[in-house]
């Protein structure tokens, strides 16, 4: 049985932060300067009283409205967040309650970044496939920005909270390909919240200044920018060259290349370390920022109102990030 | 490998700072204009002209652009001095 992607939607909260805000914030800070070369004009905060499962919940809501989806269909919730309500129950359970999905339906979070969304349709289309579920729910909800240092300029600057909701199922506008997926935990403290969960429960007050001067804390989350720049250099081309081998498809034969939306910068350099045109590269971040698991989706939708797929068109989606985690596929209308 | 050139490529990173200000013995992180985007953009130009990896390592042990100009000129395989 084939995955089709059938349905997004996504939400964004209504705070924003834009590059106006941060110069006000941090003045001897060249915020216009950078913001235009990460290509990201503003960002959605989630409230002090949000939380990633609100929005998650509310993404869904806009999908069953924006797609005449009954909540009564779902057989099955995926939850891909890093900002889970509690360590337990799942947020999943939480949320299949709040939408009315059946209590015949499965669920479960799982706990990825950058690379969730690739990680979910691949979840999905293996739950199709597999004859256990229909109609997947697969959900993307991340506030990063309850876990930045309110002093940590980089990360403020880069990172949006947003939520999106697809769905999966036995037919749909787009065939989900083959999947490339990779892990590499070397990386994993160069992108990390050390402190608040059970090995170091007690978040340390003590800010100290990165190499950068950004503010951080073990209890915020860290991010090397440089190092994680270094690894996707070198990862995202091979992962791009795999998942087109593995769908026996050539670079030509892409019609439209969506990463993660990790900032411009970044984008440009891999979009000409692998050698695509600027057509076929579809960016949006000046008006969401990096929003984590969600920017893909988000991206997708935007592609889909933006430049309508032709029959048989074939868009790469490539996720990478935390972890390090990454994972790439192909759909096909 | 050419260090001239290493310096102009290096230099071009930064947008304000004029290109002769530049010598291997700059310490650059006391550049004004030194922010993470700056180390990304370093890395970027490294990748791009040497086909070389710099990480985030190599950058914090490094004071000077002959620091730099040593990683990366150890890193490239084959490398005519």
């Amino acid at each position: 049985m084939n995955a089709y992607i059938k349905a997004i939607s996504y939400h964004l909260p209504q705070n924003q932060l834009d590059n106006a805000a941060l110069a006000a914030l941090f003045p001897e800070w060249g915020v216009e300067k950078i913001a235009q070369k990460i290509g990201i004009d503003t960002r959605h905060i989630a409230a002090a009283d949000e939380f990633a499962s609100d929005m998650a919940i509310a993404a869904a809501q806009k999908l069953f409205a924006e797609h005449s989806v009954s909540p009564a269909r779902i057989d099955f919730i995926l939850y891909c967040t890093q900002s889970p309500d509690y360590f337990l129950p799942t947020t999943a359970c939480i949320i299949q309650n709040k939408l009315g999905i059946p209590v015949k339906a499965g669920a479960l979070d799982f706990n990825l970044g950058c690379s969730g969304y690739i990680y979910g349709l691949a979840l999905a289309k293996g739950l199709v496939a597999a004859g256990i579920a229909k109609n997947i729910l697969l959900l993307t909800s991340e506030t990063y920005s309850k876990f930045i240092h309110p002093g940590d300029k980089g990360n403020r600057t880069i990172f949006g909270d947003a939520a999106t909701a697809t769905l999966i199922s036995t037919d749909g506008f787009a065939a989900i390909g083959e999947f490339e997926l990779g892990t590499d935990g070397e990386g994993a403290t160069n992108l990390m919240v050390k402190q608040g969960a059970i090995r170091y429960p007690d978040k340390n007050a003590d800010s100290v200044n990165d190499d950068y001067g950004n503010e951080q804390s073990p209890g915020h989350l860290y991010m090397d920018g440089p190092e994680i720049f270094a690894f996707t250099s070198k990862a995202v081309p091979r992962l791009v060259a795999d998942t087109l081998a593995k769908n026996n498809v050539d670079k030509a034969g892409i019609d439209l290349f969506i990463f993660h939306q990790a900032n411009r910068y970044m984008l440009e350099h891999l979009r000409k370390k692998i050698d695509i045109s600027a057509e076929k590269f579809f960016t949006y971040m000046a008006n969401v920022g990096n929003t984590v698991s969600s920017s893909i989706p988000i991206a997708l939708y935007e592609a889909l109102k933006e430049k309508p797929a032709g029959p048989e068109a074939k868009w790469l989606l490539a996720g990478f990030g935390v972890g390090y985690s990454w994972g790439a596929t192909v759909i096909t209308f | 490998m050419n260090v001239e050139q290493f310096i102009r490529r290096f230099a071009e990173q930064f947008d304000e700072t004029p290109t002769h200000d530049f010598t291997v013995d700059t310490r650059f992180k006391e550049n004004d204009e030194w922010s993470s985007m700056t180390a990304l953009s370093l890395i970027a130009m490294v990748d791009e002209s040497y086909s070389v990896r710099l990480t985030g390592d190599d950058i914090r042990q490094s004071s000077t652009i002959k620091d730099i100009y040593d990683i990366v000129s150890a890193k490239i395989p084959n490398q005519q001095a």
